[in-house]
This record gives structure tokens, sequence and C-alpha cells, in this order.
């Protein structure tokens, strides 16, 4: 199952942390636990791109909020089950990732990115202005929870099972052999072709799988804000969960829970005292670009690696 | 050993019974809070900083204390963005355990918000946010427009002043695309066309547009004889200049929403502000003895001339003082709270006439049509040019008809098939 030993030590740390979080850090930072970790799924699935594949995207908040948006309509406007919408959130999430990938895959670095960012700014504009359907500017509101979800311990609890899960299901993805080969398509994609690898077969899922991941995040923000507009798609939602994974590493798949939690924590502790919180997060990218630019987990690797060297 | 914990144990037990009621104590002398949303960044951060002002001026004149509790105000920035907004709103409510909430700008905003206090049941007063909906088809008992307006409100006697005074039959309408702009248009276009004139064609466009170019060449081929322009923040400041530049200004009569020609807009404009006629309870540039003592102090206060959003805070923190001294300070007495408040008719507004809430949760005003015009030192303001009196949400429909028809959206305008 797991590699070794400590593997598994850490691995029953961790849920243990997560199961205790509720009792460590009760009312309104609950909450924002559970924030952290819808956004850690996401900023994962952006780093199966950038990070295991190479292929650096601008278009993850889109498909995540592609996800939001189907299951508040579902729920609220056509009025049918939560998990029946959370279902079609997902699978709609991974439809628009095909559209994507089947026009994105061929294009790499610079042009990938800039294809991205097109896609999701298409998606952006048709969020913004299918006000019929999405509600324009307005969004869509209206609580998708469930009874029990309604409990915000309860909506932690579900949320920090469904992290597990998924991260989980990222990890085994992205050791797999379907994984090395699209570490093998990052390092060297000629290669991979003399080889006999069928390198835009491996793209494009490798794609849709990062697009479900995103979707599943999108499905769980839905529950947690009860809310969703033009602004869950956009650009920006792209950018800070790409910023999670970089902050974090990109690469190491964990990071990205790292770079989750330090800049969800900014946005709200910091924020608290002072209005400057912005610049302080620009601050820390810098720092992070210049100091640590494999990230705080690419970097303390590299820290843990020189130590055992001597 | 066994008596030290004992008494260890005892102790523990004491005190956990007692903290409930250590809090409950403390609840009713404890700091009076109040949660401020206001868009600090974002299109509308130049409105969200004079309602800060306004709301400020109020407690500076009066002092930070109410029924002999301390006030206790807590700022947050909505960024004009519903995702952001609804997310300050929890944390206000969560966290920092404000007993009500207030403020915000844009229509989106409140309505995310709105949602919010639905479902906690926390109050939420709305001085500025205007969206119809909220006083109307969907309200909600603890969601009261203190002291504030909704979008079809004012635009209904600017049409009557169009068709009536200055005789206009076509109009073509430009508005920023969301709620606030589809109300303010609906509400202008149904009594335009229901008097008898034509709604030949209406724009929409994004909130944040930079260019307007391609709309200005479409407003002056539509074959009108008025444009009514409903835009808000950095887009009507953008809005203005540009209808100068492309040679319009002159040529083709604006009519405006109340926030194209607010101060806050054209406070750094010049000529180019000049000319606009539009329809607002409060007009900065009124005779009235309240309105101008106002003024003068808050261009005292601030150096500059007070926009709606200021008014608006400074009333609604008004109205909302009367009530808690009302109710002695009770304000953890939800249900007083918001009776009290509904009760209160307002006699010292800047407004200079007593203000009171219909049925409905919404102020009924007399409603000025102001025509921008310049000051002797070369600053634009709104002068009231001719008054049309109690105003209420619903204008001249009966409550019950009127709200059997949609709300107002880009589908339905209310314009009448001629």
């Amino acid at each position: 199952m797991l590699a070794n030993k400590k593997q598994m030590v850490y691995v029953i740390l961790a849920l243990i942390v997560l199961a205790l979080i509720p009792t460590l850090m009760p009312g309104y930072k609950t909450s924002i636990a559970t924030e952290i970790l819808i956004f850690a799924i996401l900023a994962m699935s952006v780093d199966i791109m950038a990070g295991y594949t190479g292929r650096t995207s601008l278009c993850h908040g889109a498909i995540f909020g592609v996800s939001t948006y189907v299951v508040l309509h579902y729920v609220t406007v056509i009025g049918g089950s939560v998990w029946m919408g959370a279902l079609l959130g997902v699978l709609a999430a991974m439809a628009l990732t095909m559209v994507f990938a089947a026009l994105a895959i061929r294009t790499s670095g610079v042009y990938f990115i800039l294809l991205t960012l097109a896609l999701g700014m298409i998606v952006w504009g048709v969020c913004l202005r299918w006000t019929s359907v999405t509600g324009g500017e307005n969004g869509i509101r209206g609580s998708v929870a469930t009874e029990w979800l309604l409990n915000k311990q309860n909506l932690y609890y579900f949320t920090a099972i469904c992290f597990a899960v998924v991260t989980f299901g990222m990890w085994k993805f992205v050791n797999s052999p379907f994984g090395l080969t699209l570490k093998g398509i990052r390092d060297s994609e000629s290669r991979m072709r003399t080889l006999g690898y069928n390198v835009p077969l491996h793209l494009f899922i490798g794609f849709i799988v990062s697009g479900f991941f995103a979707g599943v995040a999108g499905a769980l923000y839905a529950f947690f804000n009860s809310f969703v507009s033009p602004s869950t798609v956009a650009l920006a939602q792209s950018v800070e969960g790409l910023l999670m994974a970089i902050v974090g590493g990109v690469g190491t798949l964990f990071g990205a829970i790292i770079g989750s939690i330090l800049i969800i924590s900014l946005e709200n502790f910091v924020s608290l005292y002072t209005d400057r919180w912005l610049m302080i997060m620009g601050f820390l990218f810098i720092f992070t670009m210049i100091f640590a630019p494999t990230g705080f987990l690419g970097a303390a690797r590299n820290f843990i690696k020189s130590r055992e060297k001597r | 050993m066994e008596r030290r914990n004992f008494i260890k144990s005892i102790g523990l037990t004491v005190t956990a019974g007692a903290a409930p009621w250590v809090n409950t104590v403390q609840a009713q002398t404890g700091p009076i809070r109040i949660g401020l949303l206001s868009p600090l960044t974002g299109v509308l951060a130049a409105g969200g900083k004079e309602l800060v002002e306004g709301f400020e001026l109020y407690w500076k004149q009066n002092g930070l204390t109410l029924a002999g509790r301390q006030v206790e105000i807590v700022i947050e920035d909505d960024g004009s963005n519903p995702d952001m907004a609804l997310q300050k709103a929890r944390r206000l409510v969560e966290q920092r355990n404000v007993h009500f909430l207030m403020g915000s700008v844009l229509a989106n905003t409140g309505l995310a918000i709105s949602e919010y206090a639905r479902s906690s049941g926390t109050p939420y007063f709305i001085p500025v946010v205007a969206a119809d909906e909220l006083t109307q088809r969907k309200r909600v008992p603890n969601i009261i427009r203190v002291a504030g307006y909704s979008a079809s409100q004012m635009p209904r006697p600017l049409a009557e002043y169009a068709y009536n005074v200055k005789k206009v039959r076509k109009i073509v309408t430009i508005s920023q695309d969301y709620t606030f702009g589809h109300e303010q248009c609906g509400g202008f276009s149904q009594t335009f066309s229901e008097l008898g004139g034509q709604v030949i064609q209406q724009f929409w466009h994004p909130l944040n547009t930079a260019d307007f170019s391609p709309y200005m060449a479409q407003l002056k081929n539509a074959g009108a004889d008025a444009v009514f322009a409903m835009e808000t923040g950095a887009d009507a400041n953008r809005f203005i200049k540009q209808f100068r530049n492309f040679g319009l200004q002159g040529k083709l009569p604006l009519y405006g929403a109340m926030n194209l020609t607010d101060q806050s807009v054209i406070r750094t404009l010049g000529e180019e502000a000049g000319g606009i006629i539009s329809s607002a309870h409060f007009a900065e540039g009124s005779d009235n003895a309240a309105t101008k003592k106002f003024v003068a102090e808050y261009v005292e206060a601030y150096g500059k001339l007070p926009s709606i959003y200021g008014f608006s805070l400074y009333s609604g923190a008004m109205w909302v003082a009367e009530a808690i001294k009302k109710i002695n300070g009770k304000v953890e007495d939800k249900t007083a709270f918001l009776n009290a408040v509904r009760s209160i008719e307002l006699t010292n507004s800047p407004l200079g006439r007593p203000v009171k809430l219909d049925s409905y949760g919404n102020p009924v005003y007399d409603v000025f049509i102001r025509e921008t015009k310049v000051r002797p030192d070369g600053k634009y303001w709104n002068v009231p040019i001719q008054t049309y009196p109690g105003v209420s949400q619903f204008g001249k429909y009966d409550p019950e008809v009127y709200m059997k028809q949609p709300p107002y959206s880009r589908d339905f305008q209310g314009i009448k098939k001629s």
C-alpha cells in the first residue's frame, strides 16, 4: 500500500490532526479550515498538471466554478437532490475539461497558459451574460447542504473525509505508471514519443483526471459557500489555485496543501490586523521566488536532503 | 490528594456552570458591536470610502455611546464583489460577534449578504443597497432599508419629468448589467412607455467597463431624443468623460440615475459633468436649511461635498441610533430592535423633512429632479429644479398589483407595447 513505515506514521499523524481540528479551532476557525481543505484539493489538481505534467494551466478556476454553478443551479433552481447535484457538478467539470483538453493539449509552455487563460475567460463571460441560467452578476444563492451538513462541524468532517480520500487518490495517481509517464512527458516529450508512448492521449487523460479533482473541490465549495457568482470562475480563482501550488512547491502534490494553508490563513488572519494584507501576500510570493523557488515543501525537502548527506 | 482533587473538580464545575451566566451579564452591558460592510476596493471604492466617512461623521458628532453602552464599529471591505461580501459578513457575525450588519453598496453584494442575513437571522440595514426585491417580493423581517431607497423608486418621477415637462418622446437606455441597473431602467422604462413614450433600444454592459466607444456610436445613431444612463462608480466617471469626448454632450440630452451625477463621481470632473438631469431624494445643492447645515458640516470634516453614500450612511446611523435609544440599548432582543427601527420617524435628517418607512420596509420620499450646475468655485453639484412629493417604492401603482408583475431584469423592463 504505502512505501514504508515512515509514510504510514505521517499519514496517521495527518489523519489525527485532521480529526482534531474542530476541537482545537472551534467556531469560525473550523469554517476556515474547511475552506483551506477545499482549496487544497483545487491546488493539488492544478499541481497534477503544472507540476507532474509540466503544463501550467490558468483554467482550473473555471472548471472548479462550473462544478459549483451546476450544483447550485441543480439544487436551487431545478430542485433536485444534493448528491445528484454534486455528481452532476463533477461530471460537468469533467465534460468541460474534455473540451479544454481537446483544444489545448497540442500546445505547451506559454501557449498552453494563454490558451487555458482564454478558455477560462470564455467560461467567465458565459457565466456573466447567461443571466437566465447563472444569475449573471448576482450569481446563484441558496443553501445546498442537507440537514446534517448545515452544522459547521459536520460539514468540516465531511470535507475532511472527502479531502483524505481525494488526496490519497491523487497520490496514487501521480505515483502510478501513468503518473510516471506524465513526469516523463514533462521532462522530455520528444523522448517519450520516440519510446512509443501516445503523448497526446496521456495528456488528454491526465488533464481530465486533474479536472475531475477540481470538480470535486467545486462541488464541496457549493456545500460550503451556498453561493456562486462569476468571480468563482474568474481568472483570479485559477491564479489563486496556481499560486497555492507554486508557493507550496510544484511537483510535490502536498506542497499545494501548504500553499492553501498559507494563503487562506493570510487572507483571513492577517487582514484582521492590517488593510495591507495583499501587500504582505505579495512579499510572501517574492520571498518564495527568491529564497525558495521550489516552494516551501521543495525547500524543506532540499534542506532535509542536505542534512542527511552530512 | 483526594481533597485537592475534590476541590479542583468542584472548582471546575462551578466555573463551568457560572461561565454561561457571566456571558449573559456581560451581554447587557458590553459594547454594541456594529458590522459595517463597504466596498473599500474594486469598482465602487470611491463610494465605499464615503460610506464609511458618512457613517463615522454621525458618531463623531454624537459620541460612541448609546443608552449607556459603548458602540464598537467593525469595518470590513466587501471588495465590490459578492463572494468577498459573503465571506466578510460571515466573519463579522461569527468571529467578531457583531449585533447587526449595515452597509454595502452594490446590489449583488447586498443580495449575497441578505441571503446570509436571512438564514442566520442577523438584522441587516441597507441605507444604500437598492435591490427592489429586498423590500418587495423577497422581503424578510430582519432586512430593513433604513434611510435608503429602492432602485426603481427614483427614476419614475424622472420619466414623468422627461415626458411631461421636457417633451421627450423617444429614449434609449444604457446601463450596467446587474440588478440595480435592470431595476432603475425598468422603473424608468415602464413609466415612460406607459405615458406614451417609446423605448427604442436598451444597452447593457458589465460592471467595470473601461471603454464605452462601442456604445457611444450606437447611442448617437439610435434616433432617440434623449439618453437615460445608469452608471455607478468608476463606470459613471468614464461614461461622462467619454460622452463628451464623442461629441454627444449638448447634442443628446442626458438623463441619469442619481448615481451617475453623484458627488463621488462628478467631484473630479469639469464641464463634462454639467447639464445632466437626474432624480433623487437628496440634492447637495438644495436650499433646505437642514441640508445646507449637513453639507457645511461634511465639508468641514472631510473637505468635500457629500455624496449619496455619505448622506445615506449618516442618516442610517442616525436612524439606527434613535431605534437603539428607544429600546434602551437592548440590541440582543432582535424582535424589539427591529420593531423599533420600523417605527422610527426620522425628523432631524439632513433632508429637512420627516422620513418614514412604508409597511414593506422602504422609506417614502419627496423626490427632486436635479440638474448638475456649476458653483462659483468651479465645482459641480446637483441642484433641485422640481419636486415630486410622496414617492414610494411602488410609485403610482398599488403594491399588491405591482408585485404580481415579474421583478425587473434584462428580459422584463415593464415596457408597454403600444
